[in-house]
């Protein structure tokens, strides 16, 4: 089955370490939540393991399905089945996301092949009527001009069209209003399945009721020093990162 | 809306690509035996040379005669132009080539030595497919030369330098020289010295042509000068597009491109004016291109300049009849190891005058983009109005980008705007689009594209469809 493994890994910025030994294995069709206070190395541990060239991994190993995906570069991550779901997605100026997505779709095309327009813009519109996406957007630029909430629901729908085998959603519920909470997590909801494994970073509770997750982690200065089932949400929204803090105090 | 655009554009890049401007594909040379050659190096000799196996008026001769010591006069503009210009040695050029003055009506009466590089570029399809009329000039003079049946019964003059000054003399005369003086710059004086091949065309009264003429300038021969020499006359309401496109092998010398274009709109004619260049890195670009709009008349110059070593141009527009229009849409990428010192000049010269100048800039790696302006708006005008917006894109930190805009608008009757920006792709846009799968040749190229979109937006579907193609070609080039 495929898996997402995280071996010990320990990332750093320059010379600060902001990730020190975290070990998480994400299996096909499952849905891991993190939580865990602010600065934390939340980010940083999604984006190092996107391959983000300004995070060193200094020791450790990260394996998509088995092998190593370190050596990679992003793009080759990417295709290889990994998606990131940014907490700050940027913009793109001047490139459409109807463009973008083509661009998208057709890297992960065998060379020689031939992208059919057609049924791109059918498939298109129909991951953007599920996410109750204005059609409009598709000739607007990647995120300019985008709304907090706009942009996580972008995310979702590049994820929807990329079909990703592990998908890193860092904080996608923050900026989203009520509404768009529920339709963002019923599209990730209709993407969750066998093939599909989650790692969800999120602050709330709130989130974990619409999206259920298999598991609940909680990260604390670079490491997972708690994991439970998503009750272990419901306990750390009563009782606060103290509580978590308490406990490592004492272990 | 912006949906059906993209669909259109797909079908477009499949099925019909401007061939030839690919410089990939245009890096090559055919060995070509040529019966006139000038020779190495400039000289009266070289003059009267060029002047007599071209069976020119004595005028003519008289004309180059003079440009030749107007440009030996001449110093170099290194005083406020690149010092590389010191580099060109005029003495190793060779300034005149062919295989005789002739330009054939068919491709099939082209010699086979020369008609293989245009096949191999693709123009003779291209001609099939949408163009009015085609020039297709091989070193110094037009190998191919003609324009559709239709277009041709409605009077319009579409030949080369050589057979325009000789057929219609009474016609190009007027303006032959008018529009840029031999004096204008060193580089139009050398140009008015020894030029060779370009278009002459003439558009009658009301005549609108429909699909563009183009004019493909080729060179193959090494540590050659190519000179042509362009006049375009557009009379009372006619309009026209004109098309250029340029390609050279990569030599290991230097080789020289100094054209001049003159544009003549009358009342109420149009004008458009577009080049696609990729100029292999070790070409000498530096080209005088100038109209004048009178009444009510439109000037536009389209220039996409990609490639060469140093390309020094700076389109510009004399604004001389009441209300009339000029505008200047500047494309410019340097590489590493390329200098694009590119602009635009509007002289208004009239009440209600118009003005539009947007350039947009790129540079990458050690490439270097020079953007200069001139607006003038004399005091005694009222009712002009110039927009000029600059807009320069780096990528990686070691490019260098200036500007200089020169604005002289005096007078309170003048409206005036000016805009300019510096952006840099960032390291997080780049890796935003890796993470979605595209390598970093393939993000950089999507973000250069994204720059130029809304001027890109503007050209005929055959040229924006090959300039993305062209940049995504630099761009994927550029990355290790
Ligand atoms: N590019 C950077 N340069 C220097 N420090 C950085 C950089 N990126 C992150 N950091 C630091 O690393 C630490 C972890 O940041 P990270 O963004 O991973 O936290 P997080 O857990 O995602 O927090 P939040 O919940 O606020 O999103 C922070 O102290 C942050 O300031
Ligand atoms: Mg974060």
């Amino acid at each position: 089955m495929p898996s997402l493994v995280i071996q010990d890994l320990h990332v750093a910025i320059g010379e600060k370490e902001i990730v020190k030994g975290l070990s998480l294995t994400i299996k096909s069709g499952e849905v891991h939540a993190i939580m865990g206070p602010n600065g934390t190395g939340k980010s940083t541990l999604s984006k190092a393991i996107a391959g983000h060239p300004d995070y060193t991994i200094t020791a450790g190993d990260v394996l998509l399905d088995g092998t190593s995906i370190l050596a990679q570069e992003a793009d080759e991550r990417a295709r290889a089945g990994l998606f990131l779901a940014f907490q700050y997605p940027s913009e793109i100026p001047g490139v459409s996301i109807a463009n973008f997505l083509r661009a998208a779709v057709q890297a992960r095309m065998a060379e020689g092949e031939e992208l059919d327009a057609t049924a791109y813009y059918k498939r298109l519109y129909a991951k953007m009527d599920m996410l109750k996406i204005d059609r409009k957007f598709t000739s607007r630029s990647v995120n300019e001009g985008f709304s907090g909430g706009e942009k996580k629901r972008c995310e979702i729908l590049q994820m929807a069209m990329l079909e990703p085998k592990f998908a890193l959603m860092d904080e996608t519920d923050s900026g989203l209003d009520i509404d768009a909470l529920r339709i963002v997590s019923e599209g990730v909801n209709t993407l969750r399945g066998p093939d599909l494994g989650v790692l969800m970073i999120t602050h709330y509770q709130r989130l974990l009721n619409y999206i259920v997750p298999d598991y609940v982690h909680v990260m604390w200065d670079g490491r997972i020093v708690k994991s439970g089932d998503k009750s272990l949400a419901l306990e750390l929204e009563a009782k606060g990162y103290d509580w978590v803090k308490k406990e490592l105090a004492l272990a | 809306m912006a949906t059906t655009d993209t669909l259109a554009q797909d079908t477009a890049a499949t099925e019909n690509p401007v061939a030839g401007i690919d410089q990939t594909k245009g890096d090559f040379s055919y060995d070509v035996s040529y019966a006139f050659d000038a020779g190495t190096g400039l000289n009266e000799d070289t003059v009267r040379y060029i002047s007599s196996v071209k069976k020119e008026a004595p005028w003519i001769l008289e004309f180059r005669l003079k440009a030749l010591a107007k440009f030996r006069s001449m110093p170099m503009p290194t005083h406020w132009a690149t010092k590389d210009l010191e580099n060109i040695d005029f003495d190793k050029i060779r300034y005149y080539l062919s295989q005789g003055q002739k330009p054939k009506r068919t491709w099939d009466e082209v010699p086979d030595d020369i008609k293989k590089t245009f096949e191999r570029l693709g123009i003779p399809e291209q001609e099939r497919k949408f163009l009015a009329g085609v020039e297709a000039q091989f070193d110094s003079e037009a190998a191919y030369s003609n324009i559709k049946d239709i277009v041709a019964k409605q009077g319009v003059i579409f030949v080369n330098s050589t057979e325009g000054l000789r057929e219609h003399p009474e016609l190009f005369k007027k303006f032959f020289g008018k529009v840029i003086p031999t004096g204008d710059n060193k580089f139009a004086a050398l140009n008015s010295a020894v030029f060779s091949g370009g278009s002459f065309i003439y558009v009658p009264k009301g005549v609108k042509v429909a699909q563009p003429l183009q004019a493909y300038f080729r060179i193959n021969a090494e540590n050659f000068g190519q000179f042509e020499r362009t006049l375009i006359i557009a009379d009372e309401g006619a309009e026209v597009t004109y098309m250029e496109g340029c390609t050279a092998p990569k030599f290991s010398t230097s080789t020289l491109h100094s054209a001049v274009v003159e544009l003549v709109a009358l009342k109420g004619a149009k004008i458009q004016y577009i080049t696609v260049q990729n100029w292999a890195n070790n070409v000498f670009n530096l080209v005088t291109k100038r109209g004048v709009a009178h009444e009510e008349a439109e000037i536009k110059w389209i220039d996409c300049n990609i490639g060469s070593r140093l390309t020094m141009k700076y389109p510009g527009v004399v604004l001389k009849g009441r209300k009339a229009r000029g505008e200047v849409i500047s494309i410019a990428l340097a590489n590493d190891g390329q200098h694009q010192d590119t602009g635009a000049k509007m002289i208004h010269a009239a009440d209600e005058t118009t003005s539009n100048i947007v350039a947009k800039s790129i540079s990458v790696g050690q490439g270097r983009s020079t953007y200069r302006g001139v607006v003038h708006i004399p005091k005694h005008l009222k009712g002009c109005k110039n927009n000029t917006e600059c807009d320069a894109l780096l990528i990686n930190t070691n490019s260098r980008t200036d500007t200089y805009p020169a604005i002289t608008v005096r007078g309170d009757r003048n409206y005036v705007q000016h805009e300019a920006s510096v952006s840099k792709v960032n390291e997080e846009m780049i890796f935003y689009m890796q993470q979605r799968g595209l390598t970093e040749g393939q993000a950089m190229s999507l973000a250069v594209n994204g720059f130029i979109n809304d001027l890109a937006r503007q050209f005929p579907m055959e040229y924006s469809v090959e300039l993305k193609r062209l940049i995504d070609l630099e761009m994927e080039g550029s990355v290790g």
